[in-house]
């Protein structure tokens, strides 16, 4: 007789509302890429209930400032210095804590170091383009960057992206696990951006626009914006919460 | 009026775009240095119990295309349906694994060590199976899914067991091809649309 699985509780189903239709004929490469057939719907398993556990001992000293990380602190990345942070919750305003936060994105100039981005925009010999941290207890995080660029892409004649971060979540659970897209207040981008409009909800678009946290900025040295991030919680009720048939 | 609910909406999902390495696996996408390596590099350590299998696949879009740029993670439990963390889990499997589409050829690789069945809660097992999660430039939020194993005994697993047209249950069984060696391809769209899963 094994001994019982840790039981966190299932899953609250995913609200789909609260996210980007698969298919969208602005966003071409979606066109050929989301399904016809619906989703498999049912219930969470200990499947998706669990879920990979990354400690702090993974993180080194410069992995959540983009600024240094690529040059180990020899020399900054050029760039408008930024600071992101916020929580992460879940959908029960629970606080995520411990979970791996990771991010990506584009030069101050809007360029990406990767070898399928041609851009004009140089690469800065200083910037590598990716950090990584770990929420604390209250399931906060934050990090070091520069303002990506906004740059044009093949998609409609004329296409730009806004300035944005990208974000990639674990949570508690397989099932939890999301890639999303941070934006910069202002950015006049935002509205004309399909990507960001694969998403019908306009307040669930602006969820994804962290404003511009001038009290956490820091005097001659940079601004903040705050970014807090939800991912699905979990229902919790002793009705349910017994693992049986082991 | 009602009382409020003290609930929240979950952030909406956004591409992944066609730069995911450089965020996830920056090593493979040729920015290396950031960190000593890539994360989920593999799901087993030296000395894992039980069978170690390889599983070859590709993603293909609706044209039948290759995408060279998919990205995958797995998640799994160990040879005795014990998941990583949980009491009594072998120590030497993490149970997750990161893993990309082929730039030139978009075949993906994962070695693993198969899975036992897992139990249920409110009792019964699932079929062994490893738990898929696709993202991509062009996939607005990413699509789950599942590997179960020909060979295996299917009979009462519930996720199988919901599938209506029973023709549409082999997109999630990986096909022995040899020793310990598994074909399963993901078919975004079109003829033999995988079996993708809002769980």
């Amino acid at each position: 007789m094994r001994n019982a699985p840790i039981d966190l509780g299932p899953l609250i189903p995913r609200n789909r509302e609260a996210h980007p239709v698969p298919y969208d004929p602005d966003y071409k490469t979606s066109v050929s890429r989301s399904p016809r057939w619906p989703l498999l719907s049912l219930d969470s398993t200990l499947t998706e209930e669990t879920g990979p556990v990354f400690g702090h001992s993974l993180l080194g000293p410069l992995d959540n400032n983009l600024i240094l990380n690529f040059t180990h602190g020899d020399a900054p990345a050029v760039g408008e210095r930024v600071r992101v942070h916020g929580h992460v919750l879940d959908e029960n305003a629970k606080p995520v804590p411990n979970t791996l936060v990771e991010v990506w994105q584009a030069n101050a100039g809007g360029r990406y170091r990767h070898v399928k981005d041609t851009y004009f925009a140089p690469l800065d010999p200083n910037f590598g383009g990716c950090g990584r941290t770990i929420t604390d207890d209250s399931g906060y995080y934050e990090f070091m960057t520069i303002r990506p660029g906004a740059y044009p892409w093949p998609n409609r004649g004329n296409e730009w992206r806004p300035m944005h971060i990208h974000f990639s979540i674990f949570g508690s659970g397989f099932g939890q696990r999301l890639i999303s897209q941070m934006y910069f207040e202002g950015d006049p981008l935002i509205a004309r951006c399909p990507i960001a409009h694969t998403i019908k909800s306009q307040g669930q678009i602006d969820r994804l626009v962290a404003p511009l946290d001038i009290g956490a900025s820091k005097p001659m040295d940079y601004l903040a914006y705050r970014f807090d991030i939800v991912l699905r919680g979990r229902r919790q009720t002793m009705f349910e919460n017994k693992m049986e048939g082991m | 009026m009602v009382q409020p609910l003290n609930t929240l909406m979950e952030t909406p999902s956004q591409t992944a775009g066609p730069y995911v390495h450089i965020g996830c696996i920056p090593t493979f996408a040729g920015v290396g240095g950031v960190y000593p390596e890539d994360l989920g590099l593999s799901p087993v350590a030296e000395g894992a119990q039980g069978e170690i299998i390889t599983i070859t696949g590709s993603v293909y879009d609706g044209t039948g295309w290759a995408l060279r740029d998919a990205m995958m993670e797995s998640w799994q439990a160990d040879a005795e349906g014990i998941f990583p963390g949980h009491p009594g889990a072998d120590p030497k499997v993490t149970g997750f694994c990161r893993f990309a589409a082929d730039k030139d050829t978009g075949e993906f690789t994962l070695r693993t060590v198969k899975p036992g069945r897992v139990p249920m809660r409110g009792g019964g097992f699932q079929a062994p199976h490893i738990a898929v999660w696709v993202v991509a430039r062009g996939i607005n939020i990413g699509l789950q899914t599942r590997i179960y194993f020909e060979g295996d005994d299917h009979a009462g697993d519930p996720l199988l067991g919901r599938i209506e047209q029973r023709n549409r249950v082999e997109t999630l069984i990986a096909k022995k091809t040899g020793d310990s060696q598994f074909r399963w391809d993901i078919r975004l769209q079109g003829e033999d649309e995988t079996v993708f899963l809002d769980v």
